[in-house]
C-alpha cells in the first residue's frame, strides 16, 4: 500500500473531523479524496504540520488529526519533544512513513534507513506510540480516537504517489473555513 | 526577576487576550517569559525553534485563541519561509516581540552581524516594525497588539538593549 491506499482507506474516519495534512501530495491526494471545510490543508513550511495540529489541540477540545510524513517530521523533528511535553490528548498524529520524499519525487529518507521514528517520538517521552503497517492504520486510527489518550501513529507502507492536481483553493478561504468548523464543532 | 516594565507587558499581553504564547528565550526577554510562564490565563508552550513555535501559533489561532511568539531578532533568519508561507500567505495575525540584539549596549560582538538586517529584513519582508528604544514605548504595547489583530499580519516589536536596561 502506498500513502493514497492509506488515505483511501482512512478517509471515512476524517470525515467530519479537524484534519492537518501536510505539505504537498498529501495534501492533494486528500483533496481529491476527501475534501471537507475542517481540512486544514498546508501550501508552504514543510515541517509545521504536527506543530499547527498541537497548536490547535492545546486550544479547543475537538479531536485533532495531524497527517504528517517521515520526511517532514525529521525536518522538525524536535517537535516530537513539544508534543511530549505538551500532552493534549485530543491530538492524534498520524506519520505516514514511506521512507521517502514523496513529493520531490520519491528520494529516500533516513527513515527508511537506520532512524526509527518509533524509537525517536518514545526516546522524546511521547507516551502512546504505535507503530503499525498501512493495512492496519484506520484500525489503530480508531482505536486512537477512542482512547482518548495523545498518540503517535507511525504508519510504514511503500513510497509512491498518484497523479493528482495541485488545489486550486485560496490559502485565507481555507483558514476560515477551518476555523469556522473548529467553532461550529465546539458550539 | 522582573521589572514593572515586564509586569506592563504582560498586562497588555492579557489585556488584549493573548492567551497562547510560545518563545525561544533571550537574557533580556528571561523576566517576560518568567511571568508568562505563571500566568494561568496564559499557555506558554517553549519551542525549540521559532518555525515551530510560529506553527503552532498559528495552530492556536485557528483554534480559535490569538497567539504571539517571544523571541531574539536572530530568529529571523531561522523564520523568514515561515513568515513568508504561512503567517502571511494564510493572513496569521502574530506580534512577535523581539529582543534587539545586537545594538548599543550590546556585548556580544556576533549579534551585531544579525542586527544590522534585523531591519531591512523586515522591510523586504513587508512586515510592519516598532522599535522600543525607552521604557516608557512599552505603553504603545497594546495599540500594536490591536493593529496586528485588525490587519492580520505579523508584526514585530523590537525591544532594544536601551529599553532593557531603562526598565526599572
Amino acid at each position: 500500500m502506498i500513502r493514497y491506499d492509506i488515505l483511501k482507506t482512512i478517509a471515512p474516519i476524517l470525515k467530519e473531523r479537524l484534519v492537518v495534512c501536510n505539505i504537498g501530495s498529501p495534501s492533494q491526494e486528500l483533496y481529491q479524496l476527501l475534501d471537507q471545510p475542517s481540512n486544514f490543508y498546508m501550501f508552504g513550511t514543510m515541517g509545521l504540520c504536527s506543530s499547527i495540529g498541537l497548536g490547535v489541540a492545546l486550544v479547543q477540545d475537538q479531536p485533532v488529526i495531524a497527517i504528517d510524513g517521515d520526511g517532514s517530521v525529521l525536518t522538525n523533528l524536535a517537535t516530537l519533544s513539544t508534543i511530549a511535553n505538551n500532552p493534549a490528548d485530543n491530538f492524534i498524529l498520524l506519520i505516514v512513513d514511506n521512507g521517502s520524499y514523496g513529493s520531490t519525487g520519491d528520494q529516500p529518507t533516513y527513515a527508511g534507513m537506520a532512524t526509527s521514528l518509533t524509537e525517536v517520538a518514545r526516546a522524546c517521552g511521547c507516551r502512546n506510540v504505535v507503530e503499525c503497517s498501512a493495512e492496519e492504520t484506520a484500525a489503530e486510527l480508531e482505536k486512537a480516537l477512542s482512547s482518548g489518550k495523545m498518540t503517535i501513529i507511525i504508519s510504514k507502507c511503500q513510497p509512491g504517489n498518484v497523479n493528482v492536481s495541485v488545489i486550486d483553493d485560496d490559502p485565507v478561504n481555507i483558514a476560515s473555513r477551518f476555523s469556522n468548523s473548529i467553532k461550529e464543532l465546539n458550539s | 526577576m522582573p521589572t514593572p516594565t515586564d509586569k506592563a507587558i504582560l498586562d497588555s499581553l492579557v489585556r488584549n487576550k493573548i492567551g497562547f504564547i510560545t518563545s525561544v528565550p533571550c537574557k533580556q526577554l528571561a523576566g517576560v517569559i518568567e511571568l508568562v510562564d505563571n500566568h494561568e490565563e496564559i499557555y506558554h508552550i517553549p519551542s525549540n525553534k521559532e518555525d515551530e513555535g510560529m506553527g503552532l501559533c498559528t495552530g492556536a489561532y485557528l483554534g480559535g485563541t490569538r497567539s504571539a511568539i517571544i523571541m531574539q531578532n536572530t530568529a529571523l533568519g531561522v523564520a523568514i519561509n515561515s513568515l513568508v508561507t504561512l503567517i502571511q500567505y494564510y493572513h496569521i495575525p502574530l506580534p512577535m516581540l523581539i529582543s534587539y540584539r545586537g545594538e548599543v549596549g550590546e556585548k556580544v560582538a556576533c549579534q551585531v552581524e544579525m542586527a544590522i538586517h534585523t531591519k531591512p529584513l523586515l522591510q523586504q519582508l513587508n512586515i510592519p516594525y516598532f522599535h522600543f528604544t525607552k521604557a516608557e514605548q512599552v505603553n504603545g504595547l497594546d495599540g500594536i497588539l490591536q493593529h496586528s489583530q485588525m490587519c492580520k499580519k505579523p508584526i514585530a516589536i523590537l525591544a532594544d538593549a536601551s529599553f532593557w536596561s531603562s526598565a526599572s
